[in-house]
């Protein structure tokens, strides 16, 4: 890897339809010792309240999984998960905020608003990584962390179980004269992250 | 010639949005400085955009010059979209809970800290009036947008809502139908005027007014996530102040007082629903 990477802060990840299988595969093999934290926003159909994802993910992974609270600071060696309805937010000095406001592309939480406030806090310090999906959400955040000199991974969409959202993005950072920093499907993507540490 | 030295630490945008900021708070007591910043800015950003500039500071001519401006800001700044009866079951607790505690007041004062569009005012009269604790009961609901209160006033929905109204109002506990309250017209709904006789829908800003009511209970859903931990702690030393000992404060299901200023003067009631008591 090259060498910017040793200096990723946070990583930030959104996924939607097939998302939970997607997620298993690509995190279960971080070690939790694993140093960087990592916010997910993921789009279910779940009812408020439900923190189905925080309880799946965090059966099958070795880092510590958790909803995440308003003005929790980042930690290593956690996963944070945006609660059902709510935006989740980045702030620049590492802690998360929460918003009610509304929709963005009929979702919230919306992987862009995360994605556009992270990049905002922290540029060049920043990964974002895009997953399965059936939307374009992601697609204009991804776009933001590459223009703020951030790293951007999308899971290859042959690879994919639905590919509009990884497809959605690549179509939007070319337009943007702008690509990503890998294409490949949920096991590259981890040895990537594994050369994090 | 040689460029100018940036300051490495400040974007563009940043700087447009602490002199907007700074304008709106020098043109007007409204002081958003203290406000959570990565909500803000898509807040100010989604203003802009409305009004088709390309850049931020564009707002501050338009906020200087244009006095009916500040109403269109505040709109965009502080509004929460809400529905009737959001998270039924913290209305079902306040129900089973709270509501026979206020019945042993022989006057109820409920304030409604940030109402917007007034949904949780006109929910919570509902409630009231089903439990037969209306007509004693005043409740105070705030906001500082004033386009918000007028809608507030009215008292008129989109019937677009309808479902998710009713289905919130049968797991919130109501004792009748949803429809009992509200007559449809044009694909709106307009809620029972003498559902509003007890309410008070009145401007009060939580960043720089004081407290000005005697309350038994304090409701004030996901408006604090949107300040800082100093406006946060501002807030809820007002709600202590002005609830009576032993009275109640419902905050937003996402929210805490941990770590706050205003911990140790509470007992938590329900965990799930952010019910807490003041103590004694």
């Amino acid at each position: 890897m090259s060498e910017a990477s040793l200096s990723v802060r946070a990583i930030v990840i959104g996924a939607s339809a097939g998302a939970i299988e997607t997620l298993i595969q690509l995190l279960q093999p971080l070690p939790s010792s694993y140093r960087v934290p990592i916010i997910i926003v993921c789009h279910l159909p779940a009812s408020e309240g439900d923190n189905m994802l925080s309880i799946v993910l965090a059966r099958h992974c070795q880092l510590q999984v958790k909803e995440a609270c308003e003005r929790e600071t980042l930690c290593s060696g956690t996963i944070y998960i945006a609660p059902p309805s709510y935006h989740l937010l980045l702030e620049k000095d590492l802690t998360l905020a929460l918003s009610l406001d509304d929709k963005v592309l009929c979702c919230r939480p919306s992987i862009d608003v995360l994605f556009m406030s992270a990049a905002d806090a922290l540029e060049e310090e920043l990964l974002g990584i895009l997953l399965t999906g059936a939307n374009a959400d992601g697609a204009d955040g991804l776009v933001a962390i590459k223009q703020r000199g951030g790293q951007v991974f999308v899971q290859d969409p042959v690879t994919a179980t639905v590919d509009v959202m990884p497809r959605a993005a690549l179509m939007a950072l070319k337009k943007s004269h702008l690509s990503a920093d890998a294409v490949e499907n949920t096991q590259g993507l981890t040895r990537r992250l594994l050369s994090q540490l | 010639m040689k460029s100018a030295p940036l300051n490495a630490h400040r974007s563009i945008d940043d700087i447009e949005i602490e002199l907007f900021i700074a304008a709106v708070h020098q043109k007007y007591e409204y002081d958003f400085s203290r406000y959570a910043k990565a909500s803000l800015k898509r807040r100010i950003l989604s203003l802009t955009e409305a009004h088709k500039l390309a850049h931020i500071s564009e707002l501050i001519p338009l906020l200087l010059y244009d006095d009916d401006f500040i109403s269109e800001i505040l709109g965009y700044l502080s509004v929460q979209v809400s529905e009737m009866f959001r998270d039924p079951h913290v209305f079902k607790k306040l129900r089973e809970i709270i509501v026979p505690m206020l019945a042993t007041y022989p006057q109820i004062n409920i304030w409604l800290a940030g109402c917007a569009n007034g949904e949780e005012a006109y929910s919570l009269a509902i409630l009231l009036k089903e439990e037969k604790l209306l007509e004693r009961s005043n409740i105070y609901a705030t906001d500082i947008s004033h386009k918000a209160l007028d809608i507030a006033r009215e008292g008129i929905y989109s019937a677009d809502n309808l479902e998710c109204f009713e289905r919130n109002y049968q797991l919130a506990g109501g004792s009748g139908a949803f429809s009992d309250y509200y007559v449809s017209k044009y694909n709106y709904i307009h809620l029972h005027p003498e559902l509003k006789k007890n309410i008070f829908f009145t401007d009060h800003n939580l960043a720089c007014d004081g407290v000005f009511c005697e309350a038994n209970l304090v409701m004030c859903r996901n408006v604090m996530i949107y300040f800082d931990k100093e406006l946060k702690n501002r807030c809820l030393s007002l709600f202590t102040d002005s609830l009576v000992p032993g009275g109640y404060l419902c905050i937003g299901t996402k929210e805490d007082i941990s770590f706050t200023t205003a911990e140790s003067h509470y007992k938590a009631l329900t965990q799930h629903e952010r019910l807490f008591q003041k103590r004694f």
